[in-house]
C-alpha cells in the first residue's frame, strides 16, 4: 500500500469516529450547546481540556522550539503547564460555583456593569480569533503535506469538519470529539518518540531517555548534543541565559495567558461539582504532561539526529569534534527524508561554496567565522523549517509507514479540536453574552441556539478566510492572544472573586488600562496592528524597556491591571450588598446544583 | 446564623493559607529552581547537564501535577470539616 493511501485511511478513519461521536452526541438544549449538559465526568473532562488546550502549536511546533532554543525556550513548558496550577486554585472551582455559561457572564455579573461585559466581550472574541487563525493555518499544513493537496483546499476541507461537528454538537459533540482526538493525538506523539528514544538511547520511555546514555558515542545524551551544536558554532544546548528578567516575565505571561483564556475556562463549567472543577485541573494537566515531558526529549533527540544525520563522524566516539565537523554528508547522498520535505520548502539548500557537501552551521557567530573560514564555508547552506522536525520525524527514524499515517491524523487532530474549542467560546461570546444579555433578552431557547450556531458558522468562514490569507502576522498574533487574555481577563476574573472590595468603576478602569498597556507595547515594536513599518522603535532588546520582550509584557499588563484596578476601586464607592453575597456564595462549594439555564 | 459567618470565615482564610503554600511551592521550582537558582544548583549534576535544566523541562512540570492533587485532596478535607461539601 503506497504511503498516500496509508495517510487517507488513517486520517479517513479518525474523522469517522469524531463525526459519529458529534451525531451520536448532538445538543438539545442550550445547556446541552453550552456546558454539555453539565454533567461530564471529570476525568472525561480532562482528556478534552487537554486536546481543546494543546494546539497545533503545541503538537508541530513546541518540539522544534525547544530543539532550536534548547534551555532558553523551556519557558513555554512551564509557562504552559503552570497556568493550569492558578487556574485550578485561583479560577475553576468558584467559576463552577457561579454556575453560569460564560467568562462575560461572570465578569458582567461580578461587575453589576454592561461596560464591564463588553470589554470583556472584545477581549474574548480578539484573543479568540487572532488564536483560531493560526490553528486553520496548522491544519492546512498537516491537509496538504500528507493528503496531496493544496494549501488552500486543505483549509477548506479543516473548516467543513469543524462545522459539521461544532455546529450540531456544540459543547456536548466538542466533548466527546475532544477526548477521542486526545487519544488520536497522544499515540500519535508518544509512538514515534519511543522508537527514537530506544534507538538513542536505549531506553524506551522519553523523558527519562533524554537524561541518560547516547548508546552509539557512550556519553550522555545532553552532554553529546552540546559538543555537537558546540563544534558547529552554535549556543550549548542546555545554556543558561543572561537575561533572566525577561525570562520569568516571559513565563509568567503564559501561565496567566492560559490561565485567562476563556475557550478552556469554560471547560470547567461542564463538570457536575465544584470539587470536580478542582480535581478537573489535575487530570488535564496529567494528560497535558503525558505530552509537555515528551516534547523536550523529541526536540534534543530530533536535534542531535539531524546533526548526526549532516555529520555522519560526529554521531560515535569523537575524539576531534573540529576534524568531524569538516566532512559533512554529499548533497547527492542525502537521505529521503530531506528530499521528500524539499519538495514542500521546508528545508531548502543552497550550494554556497559549489562543494557538493552540505554545510549546516551557525553563520551568525562571530566566534565561529575564523573555523568556517579556514574549512572553506561561506556561510549556513541548509534551512530547515522548525515545524517539521515533529512531522518528518518518523521518516527521520526510518520508522514504518503507518506511524507516519498516525502523525498525520494526530497533527490534525490537535488543530481541529482547539479550532471547535475556540469556536465554540466565540459563539457563545456573540449569541449569549452579546445577543441575548445585552441586545434581545426576550430571545427564545430556540432563536439563541440559532443565533449560536449562525454565529459559530460566521466565525468558522472567517477564520477560513484569515487562514487563507494570513495577516502576515499569525506568529505575532499568538502572543497577542496571551497578551490580552493575561492583562485583561486574568486580573478581573481573580479579582473578582478574592476581593469583595472590588467595584465596577476599579474593574473596568484595570482592564482597560492592562490592555491598552499591553496593546501599546506590543505595537510599539511589531508595528501598529502589526502592519510592517509602522513599529516605533526596532523590536531589538537593546530598545526594550529594562530588557522586557514584547511578547513577554502580558505580565507587565496583568500587574498594571491589579494596580489601577485597586487604587481606583479604593477611592469610589464600595460594591452593593446582594454584589458581596455573591461574592460571598462562590467562595463556597455548598448549593452549587447544576449550571442555571437562564 | 453568626455561626454560618464565623465557619464560612474559617474556610475562607483556610483556602487562601493553603493557596499561598501551594503558589509557593510553584514559584519555587519554576521562577526558583528552573531559572533564578540555576547558577546555584549547577555543581548537581543530572544526565550530562544540570538540576537546573531537569527542573525547566522536567521536573516543574510533575511539581506542577502535584500540587493540583494536592489542592484538590486538601480542599475535599476542608469541604467537609466545615461542612460546606455539596
Amino acid at each position: 500500500m503506497s504511503q498516500f493511501a496509508i495517510n487517507i485511511l488513517f486520517v479517513g478513519a479518525s474523522f469517522a469516529l469524531y463525526i459519529g461521536i458529534a451525531i451520536w452526541a448532538r445538543a438539545g438544549s442550550t445547556k446541552d450547546f453550552y456546558v454539555a449538559g453539565g454533567g461530564v465526568h471529570p476525568i472525561t473532562n480532562g482528556m478534552a481540556t487537554a486536546a481543546d488546550w494543546m494546539s497545533a502549536a503545541s503538537f508541530i511546533s513546541m518540539a522544534g522550539l525547544l530543539a532550536s532554543g534548547g534551555y532558553a525556550n523551556s519557558t513555554f513548558l512551564m509557562g504552559w503547564t503552570g497556568g493550569y496550577v492558578i487556574l485550578a486554585m485561583l479560577l475553576a472551582p468558584y467559576l463552577r460555583k457561579f454556575g453560569k455559561f460564560t467568562v462575560p457572564d461572570f465578569i458582567g455579573d461580578r461587575f453589576y456593569s454592561n461596560t464591564a461585559r463588553l470589554v470583556a466581550i472584545i477581549c474574548l472574541i480578539v484573543a479568540s480569533v487572532t488564536y483560531v487563525i493560526g490553528q486553520m493555518t496548522g491544519a492546512g499544513v498537516a491537509f496538504s503535506r500528507f493528503l496531496e493537496v493544496s494549501n488552500t483546499w486543505g483549509i477548506w476541507l479543516a473548516a467543513l469538519i469543524v462545522f459539521l461537528y461544532a455546529v450540531f454538537g456544540g459543547m456536548k459533540g466538542i466533548t466527546y470529539t475532544q477526548v477521542a482526538q486526545y487519544v488520536v493525538l497522544i499515540i500519535a506523539y508518544t509512538i514515534p518518540a519511543i522508537f527514537i528514544a530506544m534507538q538513542l538511547t536505549g531506553n524506551p520511555i522519553p523523558m527519562f531517555g533524554m537524561f541518560s546514555t547516547h548508546t552509539e558515542s557512550g556519553v550522555p545524551l545532553l552532554e553529546k548534543l552540546d559538543s555537537v551544536v558546540n563544534a558547529l558554532g552554535f549556543r550549548d544546548y542546555t545554556a543558561d541565559v543572561d537575561n533572566k528578567l525577561n525570562m520569568v516575565l516571559f513565563t509568567l505571561s503564559l501561565m496567566v495567558g492560559t490561565a485567562g483564556l476563556p475557550h478552556v475556562i469554560i471547560r470547567f463549567f461542564t463538570v457536575p461539582k465544584v470539587a470536580d472543577a478542582r480535581w478537573s485541573a489535575g487530570w488535564a494537566l496529567v494528560f497535558i504532561a503525558l505530552l509537555y515531558l515528551t516534547a523536550p526529549a523529541v526536540g534534543s533527540m530530533a536535534r542531535l539526529n539531524l546533526m548526526t544525520t549532516i555529520y555522519p563522524e560526529m554521531a560515535g566516539d569523537v575524539e576531534d569534534y573540529s576534524e568531524a565537523a569538516q566532512e559533512p554528508i554529499l548533497y547527492a547522498d542525502r537521505p529521503d527524508w530531506i528530499r521528500t520535505w524539499e519538495e514542500t520548502g521546508l528545508i531548502t539548500f543552497n550550494d554556497l561554496n559549489d562543494d557538493g557537501r552540505i554545510q549546516l552551521y551557525n553563520a551568525g557567530s562571530e566566534d565561529f567565522a575564523p573555523i568556517a573560514a579556514e574549512n572553506g564555508w561561506e556561510g549556513n547552506e541548509l534551512d530547515v523549517n522548525n515545524d517539521i522536525l515533529v512531522l518528518a520525524n518518523p521518516e527521520i527514524a526510518n520508522l514504518p509507514g503507518w506511524v507516519i499515517g498516525l502523525i498525520a491524523a494526530g497533527g490534525i487532530a490537535a488543530a481541529l479540536s482547539t479550532a471547535a474549542g475556540l469556536l465554540l467560546a466565540i459563539s457563545s461570546a456573540i449569541s449569549h453574552d452579546l445577543i441575548k444579555t445585552m441586545i434581545n433578552p426576550k430571545i427564545s431557547e430556540k432563536g439563541e441556539m440559532l443565533a449560536a450556531r449562525i454565529s459559530m458558522a460566521g466565525a468558522i468562514l472567517l477564520a477560513t478566510y484569515l487562514g487563507l490569507n494570513p495577516p502576515g502576522f499569525a506568529a505575532q498574533t499568538v502572543a497577542l492572544a496571551f497578551g490580552i487574555a493575561g492583562a485583561s481577563l486574568f486580573p478581573a476574573l481573580m479579582m473578582g472573586i478574592f476581593s469583595k472590595r472590588m467595584n465596577n468603576v476599579g474593574a473596568v478602569a484595570g482592564m482597560l488600562s492592562g490592555l491598552i498597556a499591553t496593546l501599546l507595547y506590543i505595537f510599539t515594536y511589531l508595528g501598529w496592528f502589526f502592519i510592517p513599518e509602522t513599529n516605533m522603535l526596532a523590536n531589538t532588546p537593546d530598545n526594550w524597556i529594562f530588557g522586557i520582550s514584547p511578547l513577554s509584557f502580558g505580565a507587565v499588563g496583568a500587574i498594571i491591571n491589579f494596580a489601577v484596578a485597586f487604587t481606583v476601586s479604593s477611592v469610589t464607592q464600595a460594591p452593593p450588598q446582594e454584589i458581596q453575597d455573591l461574592v460571598e456564595s462562590v467562595r463556597y462549594p455548598k448549593g452549587a446544583g447544576g449550571a442555571v439555564a437562564h | 446564623m453568626a455561626d454560618d459567618k464565623s465557619n464560612a470565615a474559617a474556610y475562607w482564610s483556610a483556602n487562601v493559607k493553603t493557596i499561598a503554600g501551594c503558589l509557593v511551592v510553584w514559584a519555587f521550582v519554576s521562577y526558583g529552581c528552573a531559572i533564578l537558582f540555576r547558577p546555584l544548583l549547577a555543581g548537581i549534576p543530572v544526565g550530562g547537564t544540570d538540576l537546573g535544566f531537569w527542573f525547566a523541562q522536567q521536573g516543574s512540570i510533575l511539581t506542577f501535577i502535584g500540587i493540583i492533587f494536592f489542592y484538590a485532596w486538601k480542599m475535599n478535607q476542608l469541604d467537609k470539616k466545615f461542612g460546606l461539601e455539596e
